[in-house]
């Protein structure tokens, strides 16, 4: 029997997707992990990062900005801040917010430098997942 | 009788009316438009979130969070969320007289309430019946941001914890389409339990508990204060989409209105100037008559 995943990412800002999907690695708190379907009952939070999903032969990326995951035999449910698709991002404002954090994180100000890390984090992730899309 | 110039006179001011009346529809066309798309986004969100949450909550020991237990009820309290301001319709009246029903019926029950109340208008209404009110929030109806939002829950959740109340319910009207509203009144703390007790069939076919990561308590800490977040957020756009839909029909109507009244209005007119004419001349031929 051919098994598949319903794969669905919710935002605040809708429902970003969801489709029909044969497998899917996402970036969990503690780690990357990978679901194939009639995978056991599991819910992770998610950190900033790339979410993978392969169906059939075509293979898609995510732009994920922290969340949770409930992950069932037959399907996987992102609840995320914001998630992107690849083609969606804006490279350049990725790259133009990495170097506004970098500066940032340089005069050492104390008090916001958690959010400075934070969006430096997005940014980088940001420029990867595009990346992912440029290379094929 | 009115004279042609009174007549006159009330035609302009109607039409002045009027021409207010379509601006502000327009204005609550435009808001309307801008709420609405915010809140269709959210719905799923906060839908999925809420399915979630019930999912996690039955495979949990009750003592998990302190927002997911449940103790005996002695304060309850009601949040009514209404408009800050008034020309839409049955808007606030209607939250209103809901908000108070369900009050008296609480309080029928032996309940202590406690109220707070979002909106200049529910605000208004309580004082003037001298009900305490907890905590008052207005000047939110314009424009929703999500760190006002996170205020006000997070009032509600600490009063929750500090057990200064013990069970919280929503009052607000749902945007169903621009010409209905519905009121809803939704229980917001404690998480889960009604549901619980009609899915218990569902609870039993759910198959086994769930693996967590990092940790259940780690999970529980961060969903379920956001959850509380999303549902007020999400219980303000609607009621935010729901009032400028309201006040939409409302000046429709008062547009239409107008229309009415400026006909009636010129049929008067029109009936006084041809009788002031029949006069006239009835005028001029006595005075013939009187030369002959």
């Amino acid at each position: 029997m051919e098994n598949k995943l319903k794969l669905e990412i919710v935002t605040p800002y809708g429902l970003a997707f969801s489709e029909e999907v044969d497998e899917v690695v996402a970036s969990g708190s503690e780690g990357e992990f990978g679901v194939l379907p009639d995978h056991i009952p599991f819910f992770t939070t998610l950190k900033v990062g790339m979410l993978i999903y392969k169906k059939g032969a075509e293979t898609g990326y995510f732009f994920v900005n922290w969340g949770y995951a409930e992950i069932g035999p037959d399907k996987i449910l992102v609840l995320a801040d914001s998630a992107e698709k690849a083609e969606d991002i804006d490279v350049e404002r990725a790259i133009e917010a990495k170097k506004r954090a970098e500066e940032r994180l340089k005069k050492a100000e104390k008090f916001d430098q958690a959010r400075s890390i934070a969006s430096l984090e997005r940014a980088i992730s940001r420029s990867q997942v595009a990346a992912k899309t440029q290379v094929k | 009788m009115a004279t042609l110039r009174d007549i006159k006179k009330r035609i302009k001011a109607v039409q002045n009316t009027q021409k207010i009346t379509k601006a502000m529809k327009m204005v609550a066309a435009a808001k309307l438009r801008k709420v609405q798309t915010r809140m269709f986004e959210l719905r799923p969100y906060a839908e999925k979130m809420n399915t979630v949450l019930l999912d996690l909550a039955r495979g949990a020991e009750k003592d998990v969070h302190p927002l997911l237990a449940a103790r005996p009820r002695k304060i309850v309290e009601v949040v009514v969320i209404s408009a800050d301001r008034g020309l839409c319709g049955a808007f606030n009246t209607n939250i209103l007289k809901a908000a108070q029903d369900h009050i008296n019926h609480l309080k029928k029950e032996g309940f202590k309430i406690s109220i707070s109340t979002i909106g200049k208008k529910s605000v208004d209404y309580f004082k003037r019946r001298e009900f305490p009110v907890r905590k008052l929030w207005t000047g939110l109806s314009g424009s929703i941001i999500f760190t006002d939002v996170q205020e006000i829950a997070n009032n509600i959740k600490e009063n929750y914890i500090n057990r200064t109340i013990d069970e919280v319910t929503l009052i607000y009207n749902e945007f169903k389409s621009m010409i209905a509203q519905k009121i809803s009144i939704v229980k917001l703390l404690p998480l889960a339990p009604i549901e619980e007790v009609e899915e218990e069939s569902a609870l039993k076919s759910m198959g086994p508990h769930f693996i967590y990561e990092p940790s259940m308590q780690e999970i529980f800490n961060r969903l379920i204060p956001k959850n509380v977040d999303i549902q007020i957020y999400r219980a303000l756009l609607e009621s935010s989409a729901a009032e400028e839909a309201a006040r939409m029909s409302a000046m429709e109507n008062a547009t239409q209105n107008c229309d009415e009244m400026v006909d009636k209005l010129t049929l008067q007119f029109n009936k006084a100037r041809q009788a002031g004419i029949t006069r006239e001349l009835m005028d001029i031929v006595g005075g013939v008559e009187a030369l002959k």
